[in-house]
């Protein structure tokens, strides 16, 4: 048991230790990347003589990152004018001493103009204020997709700060899977009402969701939780539905990548977080501010204690982010490995097209496993916590006697 | 948007969306499915339960119908033996007491002929006393008929008195 706690400290230690250097080299290769986007910028201008630009990286992040509009392909009009099959999504800003706005994103005619003083900023922004002679310390803070005050000549203001609550794509995205899973769940249940699946055998969907329900009763909630499982069903089976099913609408291809995007993964977590908290009886607080361990170790270990109550949603946040994000980002990049042979030369594109499809085809069947089971194991885990939180002293003893297993999550 | 920035809106919808979505599945979803889930579960480890009783009581009446066949039959074979019992005791009182009657008769018969051949006997004697009387008076009348022969009698006799 010592050893278990020593390895789930270790690993927490570890992770926190991770996230801090990987938000530090993060700041550090701000400057770089920028200058991988001009030699890029550079390598397009290459490209544009040839008659075709491709930017993967531009590519990629337009896939995996939030948008105020699905974008799903633009050409150029015969003219050599920029069309974009888009479909606009509501802006919803709330700006202090202004007030609410509530207007279409194809006001800002795909970032190219200003509406009622306010600016989406873009790559072609960016560049427009650079031309203007903004500090390039700025500019670097105004990120893509993000909605800022602009004055009269389009410069942004930066000392009104504005909170953006748009139905981005990636909320409207969770609003249909998750209107989709309320009416399926919701028809199942009317069945079990009306004694299908009670009396008589049950039929289509009861089928395929009737099992995933017991799974998580019998190998998620019991096991980890004990006798009081049933208090927490409806939240267990709530994270692992409505992961695995905005999971499932992010594989479908131009949609978006709900599950990989940091803040949602953050929602969740704090949620969980909350129910952990919440739910944590005199025991595991004891545990926490007075672990059974030497007076001196004490010092030690109750500020890794106290940490530990942190690092175990943060863990869940960042799998689930980084393991949805990893998978778009891998299929997208397959995809682009075609277009960036094809720029080299179109038979090079061409002869690698199989390639590239078959790997993305693999990764894209991962992908679809990968749903499942990070769903599962978000849930799980929680289920874990919540039972670490929960347990009796003595319950806690006799598993230990009984040779039991300590159930600490290292799962990546 | 920054990779590992969260944006706000997307926490506040993703939040709004899920306190919603946990409410009413709870309410409409889990809640009943659980519930039936459950009672489903209890129906059959109940009826499970049932037929084992059922199979176990069926067991018990079957030993039971067997206890009472190999009683009853023990019962039909007892019976039968105290019959025969009976049988042989009731023919052998019989046959004890007609062998007692018989004696019985057989002892009164001997006695009514033991008292009749008495009888018999004494008449004969009787008889034969009478006829020796009435011979010898005979015999006698015929040898006393003279008075020398009654005194030379009378003189005997009256010489065995003397020698006595």
């Amino acid at each position: 048991m010592a050893f278990g706690r020593f390895k789930s400290l270790s690993v927490a230690v570890f992770g926190l230790l991770l996230m801090l250097f990987s938000t530090a080299s993060f700041a550090q290769d701000n400057p770089d990347s920028a200058s991988h986007l001009q030699r890029e910028d550079k390598a397009a201008e290459k490209a544009d003589e040839k008659g075709g630009a491709f930017n993967a990286n531009e590519v990629i992040f337009g896939h995996v990152m939030d948008a105020h509009q699905f974008h799903f392909f633009s050409w150029k009009g015969s003219e050599g004018e920029q069309h974009h099959a888009i479909i606009p999504l509501p802006i919803l800003l709330y700006e202090p001493g202004r007030g609410v706005s509530f207007f279409s994103s194809s006001k800002f005619h795909h970032g190219e103009e200003a509406y009622n003083g306010y600016r989406v900023v873009t790559e072609s922004y960016r560049e427009n204020l650079k031309e203007k002679g903004m500090e390039e310390d700025q500019i670097r803070l105004l990120q893509d997709e993000q909605i800022v005050a602009v004055d009269n000549n389009g410069t942004p203001i930066s000392n009104i700060k504005v909170y953006d609550l748009s139905i981005t794509r990636n909320v409207v995205q969770m609003f249909i899977a998750l209107t989709i899973l309320v009416l399926l769940m919701t028809s199942i249940a009317k069945r079990y009402r009306t004694g299908q699946g009670l009396t008589s055998a049950p039929k289509g969907w009861q089928n395929a969701v009737e099992p995933v329900i017991q799974f998580i009763r019998d190998e998620v909630a019991k096991p980890n939780i004990g006798h009081r499982y049933k208090r927490y069903m409806p939240l267990l089976l709530t994270i692992f539905f409505f992961i695995l099913i905005n999971n499932i609408f992010g594989l479908i291809p131009g949609s978006a990548n709900v599950t990989g995007n940091i803040a949602f993964t953050a929602t969740l977590g704090v949620i969980s977080f909350l129910v952990i908290t919440f739910s944590a009886n005199k025991h595991y607080w004891g545990h926490i501010f007075n672990p059974p361990v030497p007076f001196g170790i004490k010092f030690i270990m109750v500020p890794v204690e106290i940490l530990s109550i942190f690092t175990k949603p943060f863990a869940l946040i960042i799998r689930l982010f980084a393991n949805m994000l990893a998978g778009h980002i891998i299929i997208i990049c397959l995809v682009s490995l075609i277009f960036i042979f094809g720029n080299l030369s179109t038979g090079v594109g061409i002869g690698f097209s199989p390639i590239s499809i078959a790997f993305a085809v693999f990764i894209y069947v991962i992908e679809i496993l990968v749903a499942f089971i990070q769903a599962f194991i978000f849930t799980n885990l929680t289920a874990v916590f919540i039972g670490q939180a929960t347990e009796d002293h003595h319950q806690h003893e006799a598993d230990a006697h009984h040779g039991n297993p300590p159930t600490e999550p290292v799962i990546i | 948007m920054r990779l590992l920035t969260p944006e706000l809106g997307l926490i506040f919808w993703t939040a709004l969306a899920f306190i919603i979505v946990f409410v009413v599945l709870r309410k409409f979803a889990w809640g009943p499915i659980m519930s039936s889930l459950e009672q489903r579960e209890k129906n059959i480890a109940g009826s499970l339960e049932t037929a084992e009783r059922v199979k176990r009581e069926m067991a018990q009446l079957k030993s039971e119908n067997e206890e009472l066949m190999a009683k009853a039959r023990e019962e039909r074979s007892a019976m039968l033996k105290e019959a025969r019992d009976t049988k042989d005791r009731i023919v052998a009182e019989a046959k004890e007491q007609a062998k007692t009657e018989a004696n019985k008769i057989i002892a009164e018969a001997q006695q009514q002929i033991n008292a009749q051949k008495m009888a018999a006997i004494t008449d004969v004697k009787n008889e034969v006393g009478k006829l020796v009387i009435e011979v010898t008076e005979k015999i006698l009348r015929q040898q006393l008929a003279s008075t020398d022969a009654q005194e030379a009698h009378i003189k005997g006799l009256i010489n065995d008195i003397k020698l006595s």
